[in-house]
């Protein structure tokens, strides 16, 4: 009896996302046609140019290609960070808002999603224009006289960051919010009774609690970070490719790849897969213990 | 029951009776006065759906939207590729009462020899621009861009854009486009990182804001996007580089499998007389291939140094179709300067 009322959502499972992950894998081992599209043949060129470098023109001897896994480690590494800045200033804030009376939480938590009613691509354009050259933020400190000349800010990795951070910082407070919420602070009483210092209290009552809402915030900031490419494109001057930008470029730019764009989709989901996949084993592995 | 039949009669009836016309076009490039003023003209109902690059056309169009739309405005070169690729469909110049008006110097092009499936819309040319505030030098030459003076070092923007940035650097090394001699290909590349380093951004929607705001002091533009950053108050001068400068031209295309052939060939018509066609180039701040369009400009678009080039301006060069294995150079060079 249960099959039939769940078929909607088997239903929309298979069309939304098994069918073009599929789709996508299928073209990543298909024949690249001149300036887009696809031949329907079988091939490994797509995965060929990802991993194996025949220098510049293709005509030296085969070594690794380090050009795409550089472009991923950056992206990841750039991730990695925005995931980290979103965790140390996140976790405070959802930790403030949670501890408020019940009546003023709400409240907080308003002011933390107003800003994500505007479209995220205005976000990223009025950061930069506050931190240009001669953007209100600069001319405030050299109004001060805290600095001569202008914060070299926009077109630099810091500004990324900045706009990844800014992007996802909701992603990260609202899971710990709701995980700090359900914490009952009878238990840290009772440990500080038992002469608890308040480092144990944290590290071995609160978060093992929290730790859920902690590592879905982490999911929720790093996975959207991975693909970016507004942040890149618009604050950091697109100078070099991210790995969203690498596969924006293969379908609607002038390299005209459609099966490497699939190819570089599918190893970007092998790895984020992998990594959950980890995840999951370990929570499981721990929930046995 | 009755409002239901009634819905269902309006949507079963064209809003007009003279049929309709369906545009794919580039973002903000005609002026919706002008398409108010073709349906008053023949009563057919206009539906445009924009697109912001060539390529992102191209890719839509080979994706499964052939057969939706009755023209396109490609450029110069992609008119060639969608002819190899048999997406546009063609007309005798009889078709079209006004196809007289062309600029004979517009009709033998390379991109379509005789206009056989396009006629054009509006031209200009690619080169770059600098902030007279901040460099007072001459501008004549690419080395501005390439090889930039100090005051402009880190303070460049450079469009986003393979076709203009490898033909412009291929002018600033004397080379052809579509070249397949690896020696200088690997010079090209090298030069190319080399002015990285002085590039503070790649941008070609934002090529004229940046300019405006001060984030760049020097900038590869389109001559008209220049003409508005100058407008907007940026002391912005365009230059006519010696070494040559890119020529582009946007054309109205027949698509092949067109819904309504024949009110596509009406619009081509009306876009060929003169006052429309500088209805367009009043709002683009191009340049009209269609004869006898002056009356009709206004004074600022006219005399804009962006469209009058110097008389010792070389000529320009449209960007070249090169075959698939010299593609794949070229393709390597511009993966290889943004890795």
């Amino acid at each position: 009896m249960a099959f039939p009322l769940l078929l909607p959502t088997w239903a929309m499972i298979g069309i939304f996302l098994l069918l073009p992950v599929i789709l996508m894998a299928i073209y990543s081992f298909l024949t690249k046609e001149f300036r887009g599209g696809v031949v329907w043949e079988f091939s490994l060129a797509a995965y060929d140019q990802f991993f194996v470098n025949r220098g510049l023109f293709g005509d030296e001897p085969a070594t690794l290609e380090w050009t795409y896994i550089g472009i991923f480690w950056r992206s990841i590494w750039q991730a990695i960070v925005a995931t980290t800045i979103c965790l140390l200033i996140g976790f405070p804030t959802a930790w403030f808002i949670a501890t408020r009376a019940p009546t003023t939480r709400g409240v907080w938590l308003f002011l933390i999603t107003i800003p994500y009613w505007v479209n995220l691509l205005i976000r990223t354009v009025s950061l930069k224009f506050l931190i240009r050259d001669n953007g209100p933020l600069n001319e405030f400190l050299m109004g001060l006289g805290v600095i001569d000349s202008p914060l070299p800010l926009v077109n630099t990795n810091l500004a990324v960051q900045l706009g990844l951070f800014y992007s996802y910082l909701p992603f990260m407070v609202l899971p710990i919010y709701a995980a700090v919420e359900r914490y009952d602070f009878a238990y840290s009483e009772a440990a500080a009774d038992l002469y608890a210092s308040r480092w144990v209290i944290m590290r071995e009552i609160i978060m093992p609690i929290v730790k859920p809402g902690i590592i879905a915030g982490c999911i929720l900031v790093f996975v959207p970070s991975l693909g970016a490419f507004l942040a890149p494109d618009l604050l950091g001057g697109a100078k070099t490719f991210m790995i969203g930008s690498l596969i924006e470029e293969q379908f609607r730019g002038s390299l005209g790849n459609w099966p490497f764009g699939a190819a570089v989709s599918m190893i970007l989901m092998s790895l984020v897969l992998m990594a959950l996949l980890f995840y999951a084993r370990s929570m499981a592995r721990e929930g046995t213990r | 029951m009755k409002r239901l039949a009634f819905a269902t009669a309006l949507l079963a009836t064209p809003a007009f009776a003279d049929g309709e016309l369906k545009i794919y076009h580039w973002f903000d490039y005609i002026p919706q006065e002008l398409v108010d003023k073709f349906t008053a003209e023949t009563g057919i109902a206009v539906t445009i759906d924009t697109y912001d690059s060539n390529e992102a056309m191209l890719a839509s169009l080979k994706a499964g939207k052939m057969g939706q739309y009755d023209v396109a405005v490609p450029g110069d070169y992609m008119v060639q590729i969608m002819g190899n690729e048999g997406l546009l469909d063609s007309f005798a110049p009889t078709d079209l009462s006004n196809f007289g008006n062309i600029d004979p110097k517009w009709v033998d092009v390379p991109f379509d020899p005789g206009r056989k499936s396009s006629i054009p819309y509006q031209w200009g040319s690619t080169a770059f621009s600098v902030n007279r505030d901040v460099y007072k030098g001459d501008i004549d030459t690419l080395a501005i861009v390439f090889d930039p003076p100090a005051e402009l070092s880190g303070k460049i923007n450079a469009l986003d854009s393979q076709g203009e940035v490898l033909a412009l650097g291929s002018m600033y090394l004397g080379m052809p486009q579509c070249n397949s001699d690896r020696t200088q290909l690997k010079a090209l590349s090298d030069m190319l990182l080399n002015a990285k380093t002085h590039w503070a951004s790649f941008g070609s929607d934002t090529a004229k804001d940046v300019l405006v705001s001060g984030d760049a002091a020097a900038g590869m533009i389109y001559n008209g996007f220049s003409a508005r950053a100058r407008a907007e108050g940026a002391n912005v001068e365009y230059a006519y580089p010696k070494e040559g400068f890119v020529v582009w031209m946007d054309n109205v295309v027949l698509l092949k499998d067109a819904p309504n052939r024949d009110n596509a060939l009406k619009f081509m018509n009306f876009l060929l007389v003169p006052e429309n066609a500088a209805a367009v180039t009043n709002h683009a701040a191009y340049t009209s291939g269609v004869m006898g369009v002056e009356p009709f400009l206004d004074d600022a678009i006219k005399n804009s140094p962006e469209n009058n080039p110097p008389a010792s301006a070389p000529a320009g060069e449209f960007i070249a179709v090169c075959d698939e294995p010299t593609q794949k150079l070229y393709d390597a060079i511009w993966t290889n300067l943004k890795k």
